[in-house]
Protein backbone atom coordinates (compact mmCIF):
# COMPACT_ATOMS: atom_id res chain seq x y z
CA UNK A 1 0.00 0.00 0.00
CA UNK A 2 2.62 2.19 0.81
CA UNK A 3 4.43 1.63 -2.60
CA UNK A 4 1.25 3.04 -4.56
CA UNK A 5 0.74 6.05 -2.46
CA UNK A 6 4.00 7.35 -2.43
CA UNK A 7 3.70 6.47 -6.68
CA UNK A 8 0.17 8.28 -6.37
CA UNK A 9 1.54 11.19 -4.44
CA UNK A 10 4.94 11.29 -6.72
CA UNK A 11 2.83 11.18 -9.95
CA UNK A 12 0.93 14.19 -8.70
CA UNK A 13 3.47 15.88 -7.79
CA UNK A 14 5.22 15.50 -11.18
CA UNK A 15 2.54 16.40 -13.14
CA UNK A 16 1.60 19.68 -10.92
CA UNK A 17 5.53 20.89 -11.32
CA UNK A 18 5.12 19.94 -14.90
CA UNK A 19 2.18 22.02 -15.21
CA UNK A 20 3.46 24.96 -13.30
CA UNK A 21 6.37 25.35 -15.28
CA UNK A 22 4.48 26.39 -18.67
CA UNK A 23 4.15 30.32 -18.69
CA UNK A 24 0.51 30.68 -18.22
CA UNK A 25 -1.97 31.52 -15.53
CA UNK A 26 -4.33 28.56 -16.48
CA UNK A 27 -1.96 25.57 -16.72
CA UNK A 28 -0.54 27.12 -13.56
CA UNK A 29 -3.97 26.92 -11.36
CA UNK A 30 -4.68 23.46 -12.71
CA UNK A 31 -0.73 22.51 -11.67
CA UNK A 32 -1.26 24.20 -8.41
CA UNK A 33 -4.15 22.00 -7.61
CA UNK A 34 -2.79 18.96 -8.64
CA UNK A 35 0.02 19.68 -6.34
CA UNK A 36 -2.24 20.72 -3.60
CA UNK A 37 -4.13 17.55 -3.99
CA UNK A 38 -0.26 15.72 -3.32
CA UNK A 39 0.25 18.11 -0.74
CA UNK A 40 -2.93 17.11 1.28
CA UNK A 41 -2.57 13.14 0.42
CA UNK A 42 1.43 13.44 1.81
CA UNK A 43 0.49 15.17 4.84
CA UNK A 44 -2.38 12.29 5.31
CA UNK A 45 0.35 10.00 5.58
CA UNK A 46 3.08 11.41 7.15
CA UNK A 47 1.74 9.92 10.24
CA UNK A 48 1.99 6.25 8.83
CA UNK A 49 -0.80 4.65 7.24
CA UNK A 50 -2.55 2.27 8.97
CA UNK A 51 -5.66 -0.01 7.75
CA UNK A 52 -8.88 -0.98 9.77
CA UNK A 53 -7.11 1.42 12.97
CA UNK A 54 -9.68 4.12 14.44
CA UNK A 55 -8.53 7.36 14.96
CA UNK A 56 -10.42 7.81 18.51
CA UNK A 57 -8.32 6.77 21.59
CA UNK A 58 -9.41 4.02 23.55
CA UNK A 59 -11.14 2.85 21.17
CA UNK A 60 -8.78 0.24 20.49
CA UNK A 61 -5.12 -0.49 20.92
CA UNK A 62 -4.03 0.07 17.16
CA UNK A 63 -5.24 3.33 16.51
CA UNK A 64 -4.26 5.46 13.40
CA UNK A 65 -2.83 9.38 14.35
CA UNK A 66 -5.40 11.41 14.59
CA UNK A 67 -3.33 14.51 13.78
CA UNK A 68 -2.09 14.41 10.36
CA UNK A 69 -6.12 14.61 9.57
CA UNK A 70 -6.63 17.76 11.14
CA UNK A 71 -3.59 18.97 9.49
CA UNK A 72 -4.95 18.11 6.21
CA UNK A 73 -8.60 19.75 6.64
CA UNK A 74 -6.59 23.01 7.62
CA UNK A 75 -4.30 22.64 4.28
CA UNK A 76 -7.62 21.93 2.04
CA UNK A 77 -9.22 24.82 3.76
CA UNK A 78 -6.45 27.15 3.08
CA UNK A 79 -5.37 25.63 -0.22
CA UNK A 80 -9.08 25.93 -1.75
CA UNK A 81 -8.81 29.84 -0.25
CA UNK A 82 -5.77 30.73 -1.93
CA UNK A 83 -7.01 28.66 -5.86
CA UNK A 84 -10.09 30.51 -5.29
CA UNK A 85 -7.80 33.86 -5.01
CA UNK A 86 -5.54 32.91 -7.73
CA UNK A 87 -7.98 32.24 -10.19
CA UNK A 88 -9.51 35.28 -9.70
CA UNK A 89 -6.16 37.05 -9.85
CA UNK A 90 -5.55 35.41 -13.24
CA UNK A 91 -9.15 36.07 -14.55
CA UNK A 92 -8.21 39.92 -13.82
CA UNK A 93 -4.51 39.55 -15.74
CA UNK A 94 -6.16 38.16 -18.56
CA UNK A 95 -8.50 40.58 -18.89
CA UNK A 96 -5.86 43.50 -18.47
CA UNK A 97 -3.55 42.35 -20.79
CA UNK A 98 -5.38 40.05 -23.43
CA UNK A 99 -3.72 36.87 -22.91
CA UNK A 100 -2.94 34.68 -19.72
CA UNK A 101 0.93 35.18 -19.72
CA UNK A 102 2.08 35.09 -16.70
CA UNK A 103 4.38 37.70 -17.77
CA UNK A 104 1.38 39.73 -19.47
CA UNK A 105 2.85 39.70 -23.20
CA UNK A 106 3.66 36.30 -25.09
CA UNK A 107 7.67 36.19 -25.67
CA UNK A 108 9.68 36.80 -28.48
CA UNK A 109 11.32 34.23 -28.95
CA UNK A 110 11.92 34.23 -33.11
CA UNK A 111 15.74 35.04 -34.09
CA UNK A 112 16.22 38.37 -35.10
CA UNK A 113 18.82 38.63 -37.73
CA UNK A 114 21.64 41.53 -36.23
CA UNK A 115 21.95 44.12 -38.67
CA UNK B 1 -0.47 27.97 21.38
CA UNK B 2 1.25 31.25 21.48
CA UNK B 3 4.59 31.31 22.90
CA UNK B 4 5.91 34.52 23.46
CA UNK B 5 10.32 35.07 24.52
CA UNK B 6 12.50 38.27 24.04
CA UNK B 7 12.55 38.26 20.10
CA UNK B 8 9.26 38.08 19.91
CA UNK B 9 8.38 40.39 22.08
CA UNK B 10 10.78 42.72 20.50
CA UNK B 11 9.64 42.10 16.58
CA UNK B 12 5.94 42.35 17.94
CA UNK B 13 6.59 45.49 19.34
CA UNK B 14 8.73 46.56 16.36
CA UNK B 15 5.60 45.68 14.14
CA UNK B 16 3.14 47.52 16.31
CA UNK B 17 5.14 50.43 16.11
CA UNK B 18 5.11 50.14 11.98
CA UNK B 19 1.76 49.61 11.79
CA UNK B 20 0.64 52.36 13.46
CA UNK B 21 3.21 54.90 11.28
CA UNK B 22 2.11 53.42 8.05
CA UNK B 23 -1.53 53.36 9.27
CA UNK B 24 -1.28 57.47 10.22
CA UNK B 25 0.09 57.74 6.89
CA UNK B 26 -2.54 55.82 4.88
CA UNK B 27 -5.33 57.37 7.14
CA UNK B 28 -4.16 60.86 4.70
CA UNK B 29 -5.69 59.69 1.72
CA UNK B 30 -4.46 56.13 0.61
CA UNK B 31 -6.71 54.09 2.48
CA UNK B 32 -9.70 55.54 -0.14
CA UNK B 33 -8.07 54.17 -3.00
CA UNK B 34 -9.93 51.16 -3.01
CA UNK B 35 -12.47 49.23 -0.78
CA UNK B 36 -11.10 46.95 2.57
CA UNK B 37 -8.34 48.66 3.26
CA UNK B 38 -8.61 49.16 7.32
CA UNK B 39 -9.64 45.28 7.84
CA UNK B 40 -6.99 43.70 5.50
CA UNK B 41 -4.45 45.98 7.29
CA UNK B 42 -5.54 44.81 10.75
CA UNK B 43 -5.52 41.12 9.27
CA UNK B 44 -2.41 41.82 7.98
CA UNK B 45 -0.54 43.00 11.29
CA UNK B 46 -2.62 39.75 12.92
CA UNK B 47 -0.63 37.32 10.66
CA UNK B 48 2.92 39.32 11.26
CA UNK B 49 2.22 39.67 14.94
CA UNK B 50 1.14 35.01 15.32
CA UNK B 51 4.30 34.30 13.03
CA UNK B 52 6.47 36.06 15.89
CA UNK B 53 4.70 34.59 18.86
CA UNK B 54 3.78 31.01 17.78
CA UNK B 55 5.54 28.77 19.12
CA UNK B 56 4.22 25.04 16.83
CA UNK B 57 5.39 24.96 13.38
CA UNK B 58 2.05 24.83 11.98
CA UNK B 59 0.60 27.36 13.36
CA UNK B 60 3.51 29.08 11.97
CA UNK B 61 2.06 28.30 8.83
CA UNK B 62 -1.28 29.06 9.24
CA UNK B 63 -0.44 32.45 10.20
CA UNK B 64 2.04 32.78 7.36
CA UNK B 65 -1.03 31.99 4.98
CA UNK B 66 -3.13 34.71 6.69
CA UNK B 67 -0.56 37.57 6.56
CA UNK B 68 -0.25 35.89 3.14
CA UNK B 69 -3.68 36.47 1.82
CA UNK B 70 -3.63 39.37 3.01
CA UNK B 71 -0.90 40.75 1.59
CA UNK B 72 -2.06 39.43 -1.89
CA UNK B 73 -5.57 41.76 -1.19
CA UNK B 74 -3.46 44.83 -0.19
CA UNK B 75 -0.93 44.37 -2.99
CA UNK B 76 -3.71 45.01 -5.53
CA UNK B 77 -4.93 48.14 -3.06
CA UNK B 78 -5.03 51.42 -5.28
CA UNK B 79 -5.36 49.17 -8.51
CA UNK B 80 -3.39 49.07 -12.09
CA UNK B 81 -2.21 47.02 -14.77
CA UNK B 82 1.19 46.99 -12.94
CA UNK B 83 0.32 46.03 -9.47
CA UNK B 84 -2.10 43.30 -11.34
CA UNK B 85 0.67 41.94 -12.98
CA UNK B 86 3.68 42.11 -10.22
CA UNK B 87 0.89 40.22 -7.83
CA UNK B 88 0.17 37.59 -10.30
CA UNK B 89 4.17 36.87 -9.96
CA UNK B 90 3.93 36.89 -6.23
CA UNK B 91 0.73 34.76 -5.42
CA UNK B 92 1.41 32.12 -7.51
CA UNK B 93 4.96 32.02 -6.12
CA UNK B 94 3.99 32.25 -2.40
CA UNK B 95 1.22 29.37 -3.46
CA UNK B 96 4.55 27.13 -4.61
CA UNK B 97 6.08 27.71 -1.60
CA UNK B 98 3.03 27.02 0.91
CA UNK B 99 2.85 23.85 -0.85
CA UNK B 100 6.47 23.44 0.08
CA UNK B 101 6.41 24.45 3.07
CA UNK B 102 3.17 21.67 4.13
CA UNK B 103 5.78 18.73 2.28
CA UNK B 104 8.22 20.32 4.48
CA UNK B 105 6.05 20.00 7.79
CA UNK B 106 4.54 16.76 6.39
CA UNK B 107 8.13 15.53 6.11
CA UNK B 108 9.21 16.52 9.57
CA UNK B 109 6.15 15.51 11.38
CA UNK B 110 7.04 12.03 10.59
CA UNK B 111 10.15 12.02 11.24
CA UNK B 112 10.01 13.19 14.57
CA UNK B 113 6.64 12.72 15.64
CA UNK B 114 5.89 16.37 17.10
CA UNK B 115 5.17 19.94 15.52
CA UNK B 116 6.02 21.93 18.60
CA UNK B 117 8.99 23.48 18.16
CA UNK B 118 10.58 22.89 21.55
CA UNK B 119 9.95 19.32 21.44
CA UNK B 120 11.33 18.81 17.94
CA UNK B 121 14.57 20.36 18.88
CA UNK B 122 14.59 17.34 21.60
CA UNK B 123 13.61 15.23 19.68
CA UNK B 124 15.91 15.70 16.36
CA UNK B 125 19.01 15.04 18.31
CA UNK B 126 17.96 11.79 18.94
CA UNK B 127 16.95 10.63 15.82
CA UNK B 128 18.45 7.11 14.01
CA UNK B 129 20.13 7.55 10.90
CA UNK B 130 17.46 7.24 8.83
CA UNK B 131 15.51 9.57 10.26
CA UNK B 132 17.79 12.01 9.91
CA UNK B 133 18.38 11.86 6.40
CA UNK B 134 14.34 12.22 6.20
CA UNK B 135 14.58 15.30 8.82
CA UNK B 136 17.16 16.74 6.75
CA UNK B 137 15.49 17.22 3.80
CA UNK B 138 12.66 18.61 5.42
CA UNK B 139 14.86 21.53 7.37
CA UNK B 140 16.48 22.46 3.89
CA UNK B 141 12.88 22.04 2.19
CA UNK B 142 11.98 24.53 5.15
CA UNK B 143 14.98 26.63 4.23
CA UNK B 144 13.82 27.58 0.66
CA UNK B 145 10.24 28.28 1.55
CA UNK B 146 11.47 30.85 4.46
CA UNK B 147 13.92 31.91 1.71
CA UNK B 148 11.17 32.85 -0.68
CA UNK B 149 9.60 35.27 1.80
CA UNK B 150 12.56 36.82 3.12
CA UNK B 151 13.77 36.92 -0.56
CA UNK B 152 17.76 35.51 -0.60
CA UNK B 153 19.31 34.68 -3.76
CA UNK B 154 17.98 32.60 -6.22
CA UNK B 155 14.26 33.22 -5.19
CA UNK B 156 14.54 36.79 -4.66
CA UNK B 157 13.40 38.13 -8.24
CA UNK B 158 9.89 38.92 -7.21
CA UNK B 159 10.57 41.32 -4.78
CA UNK B 160 11.39 44.53 -6.57
CA UNK B 161 8.69 44.45 -8.52
CA UNK B 162 6.52 43.58 -6.04
CA UNK B 163 7.67 46.60 -4.00
CA UNK B 164 8.27 48.76 -5.82
CA UNK B 165 4.69 48.41 -8.06
CA UNK B 166 2.80 48.63 -4.21
CA UNK B 167 0.90 51.17 -2.83
CA UNK B 168 3.06 53.04 -0.63
CA UNK B 169 1.73 52.43 2.98
CA UNK B 170 1.90 48.58 1.87
CA UNK B 171 4.73 48.76 0.30
CA UNK B 172 5.99 50.24 3.92
CA UNK B 173 4.60 47.37 5.54
CA UNK B 174 5.87 45.20 3.36
CA UNK B 175 9.40 45.90 5.00
CA UNK B 176 8.57 43.78 7.67
CA UNK B 177 7.50 40.46 5.87
CA UNK B 178 10.91 39.57 4.57
CA UNK B 179 11.84 40.33 8.13
CA UNK B 180 9.02 37.23 9.43
CA UNK B 181 10.89 35.07 6.93
CA UNK B 182 14.60 35.76 8.44
CA UNK B 183 13.12 35.29 12.07
CA UNK B 184 11.33 31.99 10.64
CA UNK B 185 14.73 30.65 9.26
CA UNK B 186 16.35 32.07 13.25
CA UNK B 187 14.05 30.11 14.97
CA UNK B 188 13.72 26.76 12.49
CA UNK B 189 17.44 26.54 11.54
CA UNK B 190 19.21 28.61 14.39
CA UNK B 191 17.11 26.57 17.28
CA UNK B 192 15.93 23.32 16.36
CA UNK B 193 18.49 22.74 14.03
CA UNK B 194 21.23 24.89 15.67
CA UNK B 195 24.16 23.53 17.86
CA UNK B 196 22.47 21.09 19.90
CA UNK B 197 20.96 19.28 17.08
CA UNK B 198 23.17 16.29 17.28
CA UNK B 199 24.34 14.72 14.34
CA UNK B 200 21.65 17.36 12.06
CA UNK B 201 23.64 20.18 13.74
CA UNK B 202 23.59 23.52 11.44
CA UNK B 203 22.19 21.73 9.18
CA UNK B 204 21.40 24.91 7.00
CA UNK B 205 24.85 26.89 7.80
CA UNK B 206 26.82 25.47 5.00
CA UNK B 207 23.84 27.02 2.31
CA UNK B 208 23.12 30.18 4.07
CA UNK B 209 27.25 31.62 4.02
CA UNK B 210 27.14 32.00 0.17
CA UNK B 211 23.60 32.60 -0.37
CA UNK B 212 24.08 35.76 1.70
CA UNK B 213 27.45 36.41 0.15
CA UNK B 214 25.14 36.09 -3.14
CA UNK B 215 22.24 38.08 -2.09
CA UNK B 216 24.07 41.03 -1.10
CA UNK B 217 26.07 40.79 -4.63
CA UNK B 218 23.18 40.78 -6.75
CA UNK B 219 21.34 43.43 -4.54
CA UNK B 220 24.12 45.75 -5.20
CA UNK B 221 24.42 45.31 -9.12
CA UNK B 222 20.41 45.61 -9.23
CA UNK B 223 20.50 48.51 -6.73
CA UNK B 224 23.12 50.11 -8.81
CA UNK B 225 21.30 49.31 -12.08
CA UNK B 226 17.60 50.87 -10.43
CA UNK B 227 15.77 53.05 -12.61
CA UNK B 228 13.28 54.35 -10.13
CA UNK B 229 13.75 55.34 -6.12
CA UNK B 230 11.02 52.18 -5.07
CA UNK B 231 13.11 49.87 -6.79
CA UNK B 232 16.45 51.37 -5.50
CA UNK B 233 15.17 50.69 -1.96
CA UNK B 234 13.70 47.39 -3.09
CA UNK B 235 17.00 46.60 -3.59
CA UNK B 236 18.34 47.81 -0.45
CA UNK B 237 16.28 45.75 1.32
CA UNK B 238 17.54 42.51 -0.72
CA UNK B 239 21.04 43.64 0.45
CA UNK B 240 19.84 43.87 4.08
CA UNK B 241 18.43 40.57 3.65
CA UNK B 242 21.89 39.41 2.82
CA UNK B 243 23.49 40.98 5.73
CA UNK B 244 21.16 39.54 7.62
CA UNK B 245 21.74 36.32 6.39
CA UNK B 246 25.44 36.24 6.86
CA UNK B 247 24.48 37.19 10.61
CA UNK B 248 22.91 34.19 10.81
CA UNK B 249 25.11 31.85 9.67
CA UNK B 250 28.19 33.33 12.19
CA UNK B 251 25.53 32.17 14.96
CA UNK B 252 27.35 33.44 17.63
CA UNK B 253 25.67 35.31 20.52
CA UNK B 254 27.18 38.50 19.42
CA UNK B 255 26.00 37.95 15.85
CA UNK B 256 22.47 37.70 16.63
CA UNK B 257 22.65 40.77 18.66
CA UNK B 258 23.99 42.55 16.17
CA UNK B 259 21.25 41.03 13.84
CA UNK B 260 18.41 41.93 16.00
CA UNK B 261 19.30 45.68 15.86
CA UNK B 262 19.81 45.82 12.48
CA UNK B 263 16.96 44.06 11.71
CA UNK B 264 14.96 46.85 13.10
CA UNK B 265 16.76 49.24 12.08
CA UNK B 266 16.48 48.03 8.86
CA UNK B 267 12.72 47.44 8.77
CA UNK B 268 12.04 51.32 9.93
CA UNK B 269 14.42 52.67 7.54
CA UNK B 270 13.40 50.89 4.49
CA UNK B 271 9.48 51.41 5.52
CA UNK B 272 10.25 55.57 5.96
CA UNK B 273 11.63 55.29 2.50
CA UNK B 274 8.54 53.95 0.69
CA UNK B 275 6.55 56.67 2.77
CA UNK B 276 8.91 59.15 1.58
CA UNK B 277 8.44 57.95 -2.32
CA UNK B 278 5.37 57.82 -2.03
CA UNK B 279 5.21 61.36 -1.48
CA UNK B 280 7.26 61.84 -4.12
CA UNK B 281 5.04 59.81 -6.49
CA UNK B 282 2.30 61.90 -5.49
CA UNK B 283 4.29 65.46 -5.96
CA UNK B 284 6.04 64.72 -9.27
CA UNK B 285 3.21 64.39 -11.40
CA UNK B 286 3.79 61.84 -14.67
CA UNK B 287 7.97 61.12 -13.55
CA UNK B 288 6.23 59.51 -10.57
CA UNK B 289 9.40 58.55 -8.34
CA UNK B 290 11.92 57.82 -11.51
CA UNK B 291 15.08 59.12 -11.76
CA UNK B 292 14.61 61.68 -14.58
CA UNK B 293 14.63 65.48 -15.04
CA UNK B 294 10.90 67.03 -13.44
CA UNK B 295 9.34 70.28 -12.74
CA UNK B 296 10.81 71.05 -9.04
CA UNK B 297 8.61 69.48 -6.20
CA UNK B 298 7.00 71.99 -3.24
CA UNK B 299 8.80 72.02 0.16
CA UNK B 300 11.51 70.70 -1.07
CA UNK B 301 13.59 71.84 1.99
CA UNK B 302 11.45 69.69 4.25
CA UNK B 303 11.18 66.79 1.87
CA UNK B 304 15.19 66.90 0.77
CA UNK B 305 16.40 66.54 4.21
CA UNK B 306 13.79 63.51 5.73
CA UNK B 307 15.61 62.19 2.32
CA UNK B 308 19.50 63.06 3.31
CA UNK B 309 18.65 61.45 6.92
CA UNK B 310 16.96 58.52 5.31
CA UNK B 311 19.87 57.80 3.26
CA UNK B 312 21.99 58.62 5.94
CA UNK B 313 20.59 55.83 7.86
CA UNK B 314 20.43 53.22 5.11
CA UNK B 315 24.50 53.45 3.64
CA UNK B 316 25.21 52.83 8.12
CA UNK B 317 27.03 56.65 8.05
CA UNK B 318 27.29 57.86 11.64
CA UNK B 319 24.96 59.20 13.34
CA UNK B 320 22.19 57.46 12.56
CA UNK B 321 21.55 53.69 13.54
CA UNK B 322 22.58 52.33 10.66
CA UNK B 323 26.20 53.22 11.68
CA UNK B 324 25.43 51.39 14.74
CA UNK B 325 24.50 48.69 13.78
CA UNK B 326 26.86 47.81 10.83
CA UNK B 327 29.36 48.23 13.33
CA UNK B 328 28.27 45.68 15.87
CA UNK B 329 27.74 43.49 12.81
CA UNK B 330 31.20 43.65 11.68
CA UNK B 331 32.42 43.43 15.54
CA UNK B 332 30.72 40.07 15.81
CA UNK B 333 32.16 38.56 12.67
CA UNK B 334 35.85 37.34 14.24
CA UNK B 335 36.82 34.69 12.14
CA UNK B 336 39.57 35.85 10.07
CA UNK B 337 38.55 33.48 6.93
CA UNK B 338 34.41 35.09 7.28
CA UNK B 339 35.71 38.63 8.22
CA UNK B 340 37.41 38.71 4.58
CA UNK B 341 34.32 37.89 2.64
CA UNK B 342 31.90 39.34 4.88
CA UNK B 343 33.33 42.66 5.94
CA UNK B 344 34.06 43.26 2.33
CA UNK B 345 30.44 42.20 0.85
CA UNK B 346 28.96 44.68 3.87
CA UNK B 347 31.05 47.92 2.92
CA UNK B 348 30.16 47.42 -0.30
CA UNK B 349 26.69 47.09 -0.06
CA UNK B 350 27.32 50.38 1.95
CA UNK B 351 29.30 51.98 -0.85
CA UNK B 352 26.52 50.71 -3.49
CA UNK B 353 23.37 52.47 -1.17
CA UNK B 354 25.89 55.50 -1.26
CA UNK B 355 25.97 55.66 -4.77
CA UNK B 356 22.53 54.55 -5.41
CA UNK B 357 21.28 57.23 -3.08
CA UNK B 358 23.36 59.99 -3.96
CA UNK B 359 22.22 60.07 -7.50
CA UNK B 360 18.73 59.54 -6.57
CA UNK B 361 18.45 62.59 -4.14
CA UNK B 362 20.56 64.82 -7.04
CA UNK B 363 18.03 63.54 -9.75
CA UNK B 364 15.05 63.91 -7.52
CA UNK B 365 15.99 67.26 -6.26
CA UNK B 366 18.14 68.99 -8.80
CA UNK B 367 17.94 67.66 -11.99
CA UNK B 368 14.71 70.29 -12.40
CA UNK B 369 13.16 71.58 -15.05
CA UNK B 370 10.72 75.07 -15.34
CA UNK B 371 10.20 76.61 -12.43
CA UNK B 372 6.97 76.61 -11.55
CA UNK B 373 6.25 73.81 -8.65
CA UNK B 374 2.91 71.69 -9.02
CA UNK B 375 0.29 73.25 -7.25
CA UNK B 376 -0.25 70.14 -4.64
CA UNK B 377 0.18 69.83 -1.20
CA UNK B 378 1.38 66.77 1.47
CA UNK B 379 -0.81 66.00 3.96
CA UNK B 380 0.35 66.92 7.75
CA UNK B 381 -0.63 62.92 8.43
CA UNK B 382 1.67 62.02 5.90
CA UNK B 383 4.55 64.08 7.09
CA UNK B 384 3.73 63.10 10.78
CA UNK B 385 3.89 59.53 10.00
CA UNK B 386 7.31 59.83 8.29
CA UNK B 387 8.65 62.01 11.04
CA UNK B 388 7.80 59.70 13.88
CA UNK B 389 9.90 57.18 11.58
CA UNK B 390 12.74 59.10 11.30
CA UNK B 391 13.11 60.43 14.68
CA UNK B 392 13.41 56.27 15.71
CA UNK B 393 16.05 56.27 13.79
CA UNK B 394 18.40 58.87 15.77
CA UNK B 395 16.65 57.42 19.15
CA UNK B 396 17.51 53.79 18.31
CA UNK B 397 21.25 55.47 19.08
CA UNK B 398 20.82 57.45 22.20
CA UNK B 399 18.84 54.70 24.21
CA UNK B 400 21.37 52.25 21.56
CA UNK B 401 22.19 50.84 25.56
CA UNK B 402 18.82 49.74 26.33
CA UNK B 403 18.28 48.29 22.65
CA UNK B 404 21.72 46.44 22.69
CA UNK B 405 20.55 44.34 26.14
CA UNK B 406 16.77 43.86 24.93
CA UNK B 407 18.32 42.33 21.88
CA UNK B 408 20.73 40.82 24.09
CA UNK B 409 18.29 39.03 25.89
CA UNK B 410 16.41 38.24 22.56
CA UNK B 411 19.42 36.80 20.98
CA UNK B 412 19.98 34.41 24.16
CA UNK B 413 16.66 33.37 24.07
CA UNK B 414 16.77 32.46 20.85
CA UNK B 415 19.81 30.49 21.77
CA UNK B 416 19.10 29.04 24.81
CA UNK B 417 16.34 27.38 22.65
CA UNK B 418 16.83 23.92 24.78
CA UNK B 419 15.81 25.06 27.80
CA UNK B 420 12.32 23.60 27.10
CA UNK B 421 10.89 22.70 30.07
CA UNK B 422 8.92 25.59 30.53
CA UNK B 423 7.73 25.73 27.21
CA UNK B 424 6.70 22.16 27.50
CA UNK B 425 4.83 23.40 30.67
CA UNK B 426 3.29 25.90 29.00
CA UNK B 427 2.16 23.71 26.45
CA UNK B 428 0.80 21.47 28.54
CA UNK B 429 -2.51 24.18 29.65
Amino acid sequence: MEAVFAACVGFMSACGIFLMLRGHTFTLVIGLTLLSYAVNLFLFASGGLKIGAPDVLGASNDYADPLPQALVLTAIVIGFAMTAFAVILAMRGRSDSGNDHVDGKEPNLEWKEPR
Amino acid sequence: MLYGDGLSALLVCLSCLLGFCVHLYACAGDDQRGPFFHPLFMFQIMGINGAFLTGDIFNLFVFFEILLIASYSLMVHGGGKAKIQANVHYVFLNLIGSALFLFALGTLYGATGTLNMADMAQRVALLDAEQQLIAKAGALLLLAVFGLKAAMVPVHFWLPKTYASATAPVAALFAIMTKVGLYSIWRVHGAIFGDYAGELANVAQPWLWPIGLATIALGVIAALASQSLRTLISNLVIVSVGTLLITIYVHQLDATRAGVYYLIHSTLSCAAMFLLAGVFVSLRGKAEDRLVSAKPMPRAGLLGSLFALLAIALIGMPPLSGFVGKALILQSIQQPELQLWAWSAILIGGLAALIGLSRAGTTLFWNTSGDHPEASTIHPLQITAILLLVISLPLMVVFGGVLTELSDTAAQHLHRALEVETLLEASQW
